[in-house]
């Protein structure tokens, strides 16, 4: 009797949380399939290729924004990643307690920054200065953006290299250095890059620290000094206008953008996968 | 040269092939410890030990687990050094030389003294780079050809050489755990120690492995100083000139492997190898 | 030969190792020194952070004072900036969020660490973290074109039928506005509550469980009243990180809650939130006290994402420490 019910009550939330389950890994599904049915028509080599077209003209495409898109995650990462990995290597290899200390903290605050923030910081530090927009500012504010992450990442595997091995190097006459650079960032290597590929999907899809940084361009942009287009702020741009061809764009540059992202995400984690099951095996 | 002579061991109690027809004559000391005292934080792991390891010998380390024989050996090249919290006290002589004074080399310290650890740890790296690691590491080939050749010499030496001569590249870590063994010997050898220091070499290999890595230490002998932490008295007995017994970070007793293991002057010791405890 | 301590010094080697010597030592501070350069960058950027943040938005601050935080009005012709409207959005958008959030994530975190068999559970998981890279604007992209229209057509006007008499539900309906904006966060959260919670939920010891089952309880009971309340902490941590994670949402947000400063008490309204208005005003800010304002907003809601994560950490750390008290 009561027995029942309570069997009764298993098997209903079983399925209760299933559902919500299931849901939720739709819900992926979901939004491709829908960016492709929307967008998927209008990725043609004009779309990757062609400026876009002044308001009210047709056609066009968002090559700007895509190469703008490049060069900032290029200079992101000539920012982030050395001071990521350097910041990390220090943390794993070298650091005292009290200042390891801060300096983690430091990286947690700065992970936990909105990214709107991130942009304002950029914006009192670069442009005011400078007096201009530029890409240089926006790649400087995802940049700062990428050091937690690159930070956490390259301790981690660091420290996942075992004390034999370096045992092994420094019993057969390598110094601190040589041990470090020879033995154990390589064998931390792999999953250090996967973790840094992770951060650059993250920050490439980021709008809100370009708004008052990159800004935006109809145009090419050359050099770093100018400002310049990207792909999510194209995105943001024209989907919220008021023309329908701009709408399709978004969703087109949207699809783009997606599977970008989901692509360097569905690697990497895969491949950190497989490393940490030959870890723990 | 391989005269085997079946030896009785009462002790023991059991007959044990001996590889050499003669008890071999100490010669000089090349590494010497004096009143050697190790601490981790308050525990005395190592306490008020004297010793002497001959050139070109080979001489064991024996005690039940805990007695401090690893740690031991891993003050001969400081390695001790890379653990937190230890501090190390009284003389310690490599040729003479302190090798704890301040302001000596400890890198050059580790080329002449090298280390075989228990679990074989190659590096993930191909054969070849592994065992030319040191050699690049301390700049010690000037030349491709060099290298190669010292690469060769090695892997001769650790009696790997027809094993692996053609998969050189192929990442160490594919190789079975005798193998790997071998290969971090090699790596050792590589940089032309003076001594080599081997903590249980073999207590993590099959019989057949370990039955290998005996042999090698035998022609080892020849060119090297051989200092070896091994739990196991009959491999000891079978391969050492001179034992030490190591009984809670203390030295029982020192002598010539025959002469310890036939007649040990210490109850303890004889109370050890007969397997009363331990 | 007699004892003595390592301390005791000795005549130096040769010349020439005592070069070769310091040379391999100052490889290893040479590379101490660099690392250590650049960990201090890393607090350098943070202190530096705070400092821009506090110094540019002076002129606000020494302005309004704490009115900033309780004057609802928000004119920039009359240069009259008030904080409240935004922090009422940010607040209602978030709550709302995890209102629709938390249970739906929790339980799908405890299928999926307690009910659900290991390959399944691996799969979902997959996907569901895949969710969580999904950038910004996507959702934005998804909320104005799919769940906007949704809520003005289908949604909002079946609430307001049957629920109209709650103040939550009255007022005209755009499709745009805090529900909206609620909703949309709420999908954009459900990853990290999964995630997280799912994590917490293993973390469990597996003793607690064959305890509660050596007892005869079903699959279900022994979650709900062993595994759940073990791992409440950590749960709660991961709300909190989802919280901080809704706080700073920027563009999702700006691009379905409406962009007007008002406050109101039904969720069909028009809003706006801390990030958005900094997002969609910074670039049109036309005094210095405009800007000056903007920025403000921009390090209160930074103050309040640390305050938030550092609950969430404190949260996290906590489960971990009840077993071994248990």
């Amino acid at each position: 009797m009561r027995d029942s019910w309570r069997k009764f009550v298993n098997v209903t939330m079983l399925s209760v949380t299933g559902l919500c389950t299931l849901l939720a890994a739709s819900i992926l599904f979901f939004i491709l399939g829908y960016l492709a049915w929307k967008g998927g028509s209008l990725i043609s080599w004009d779309f990757l290729t062609k400026l876009p077209k002044p308001v009210g003209e047709t056609g066009g495409g968002m090559a700007n924004a895509i190469l703008g898109s490049a060069k900032l995650l290029l200079l992101a990462s000539l920012v982030g990643v050395p001071i990521g990995f350097l910041g990390g290597l220090y943390l794993a290899e070298f650091g005292g307690k009290t200042f390891s200390f801060m300096v983690r903290y430091a990286t947690d605050l700065l992970n936990g920054v909105p990214s709107i923030v991130m942009g304002v910081f950029a914006y009192t530090l670069i442009v005011l200065p400078m007096k201009h927009f530029s890409t240089f500012a926006g790649g400087i504010a995802l940049g700062v953006m990428m050091i937690p992450i690159a930070v956490r990442s390259s301790e981690e595997f660091l420290r996942t290299v075992p004390k034999s091995l370096r045992d092994a190097s420094l019993a057969l006459g390598a110094s601190k250095w040589k041990t470090i650079a020879f033995v154990v960032i390589p064998a931390a290597l792999p999953g250090i890059m996967t973790g840094i590929m992770l951060d650059l999907a993250r920050v490439a899809g980021e709008t809100a620290p370009l708004l008052f940084t990159a800004f935006g361009n109809q145009f090419w942009s050359p050099g770093w000094m100018q400002p310049t287009a990207s792909l999510p702020q194209m995105i943001f741009r024209y989907a919220i206008s008021a023309y329908d061809d701009w709408h399709q764009q978004a969703w087109a540059a949207g699809l783009v953008l997606l599977m970008l992202v989901l692509a360097t995400n569905i690697v990497a984690r895969w491949v950190l996968r497989k490393r940490m099951r030959l870890m723990r095996a | 040269m391989n005269v085997t002579e079946a030896r009785e061991f009462p002790l023991l109690k059991m007959q044990i092939q001996v590889r050499e027809e003669k008890p071999a004559a100490a010669g000089e000391a090349t590494l010497v410890t004096e009143r050697l005292v190790v601490r981790y934080g308050q525990r005395v792991a190592v306490q008020d030990v004297s010793l002497q390891f001959y050139r070109k010998l080979i001489t064991a380390i024996i005690g039940p687990s805990g007695c401090g024989k690893s740690t031991l050996l891993r003050t001969l090249n400081r390695m001790n050094d890379t653990v937190a919290n230890t501090s190390t006290g009284g003389l310690v002589q490599l040729d003479g030389e302190d090798i704890y004074a301040p302001g000596y080399d400890v890198i050059r310290l580790r080329r002449r003294v090298g280390m075989v650890f228990q679990q074989p740890n190659p590096f993930p790296k191909s054969i070849y780079d592994n065992v030319a690691f040191g050699l690049r590491i301390n700049g010690l080939a000037r030349s491709r050809a060099e290298l190669q050749e010292r690469v060769e010499k090695a892997l001769r030496a650790a009696a790997l050489w027809d094993e692996v001569k053609d998969r050189l590249d192929r990442n160490a870590l594919q190789l079975s755990g005798g193998e790997q063994q071998r290969l971090c010997i090699a790596r050792a050898l590589a940089v032309q120690p003076e001594v080599l220091l081997m903590d249980e070499p073999a207590s993590a290999l099959d019989p057949v492995s370990t039955a290998k890595i005996e042999e090698l230490m035998f022609e080892l002998k020849k060119h090297y100083t051989i200092v070896i932490v091994t739990h196991n008295m009959q491999q000891a007995a079978r391969v050492s000139d001179y034992t030490a017994f190591l009984l809670n970070g203390v030295l029982v007793e020192f002598d010539a492997t025959s002469q310890l293991f036939t007649t040990p002057s210490d109850s303890r010791t004889e109370a050890y190898i007969t397997g009363r405890f331990g | 030969m007699s004892t003595h301590p390592i301390t005791q010094k000795r005549a130096p080697g040769p010349g020439r190792a005592r070069v070769f010597l310091r040379r391999l030592r100052e490889g290893d501070q040479v590379a101490h020194l660099v690392t250590f350069i650049f960990a201090s960058a890393i607090l350098l950027l943070s202190v530096l952070l705070f400092y821009e943040l506090y110094r540019n938005s002076h002129l606000s601050r020494e302005r309004y004072g704490w009115q900033f935080f309780y004057m609802s009005t928000w004119d920039p012709v009359f240069e009259n900036f008030g904080a409240l409207p935004f922090v009422y959005g940010t607040l209602v958008t978030s709550a709302l969020a995890l209102l629709l959030a938390v249970p739906g994530g929790v339980g799908a975190a405890i299928f999926l660490a307690e009910l659900a068999p290991r390959r399944v559970s691996d799969v979902m998981t997959f996907l569901i973290e895949l969710l969580a890279a999904v950038p910004s604007v996507v959702y934005g992209l998804l909320g104005i074109f799919i769940l906007v229209p949704l809520l003005r057509t289908q949604v909002q006007p079946l609430l307001k039928e049957h629920l109209g008499f709650l103040p939550f539900f009255q007022g005209p309906i755009y499709g745009v506005g805090l529900l909206a904006a609620g909703a949309l966060l709420a999908i954009m959260v459900v990853p990290f509550i999964i995630s997280i919670s799912r994590e917490v939920l293993l973390a469990v010891p597996q003793r607690q469980r064959e305890a509660a089952l050596a007892l005869g309880a079903t699959r279900w009971e022994m979650t709900m009243k062993v595994v759940l309340p073990y791992a409440k902490k950590g749960i709660f941590g991961s709300i909190f990180l989802a919280l901080a994670r809704a706080l700073g949402e920027t563009m999702a947000v700006t691009m379905v809650i409406g962009n007007t400063p008002q406050i109101n008490a039904s969720l069909f309204a028009p809003g706006y939130s801390v990030a958005a208005v900094i997002a969609n005003e910074f670039t049109e800010a036309t005094s210095d006290l405009y800007i000056s304002a903007l920025i403000e907003l921009g390090l209160v809601l930074f103050l309040l994402t640390i305050l938030v994560n550092a609950v969430a950490r404190l949260l996290i750390l906590a489960t971990g420490q009840g077993e071994a008290r248990a």
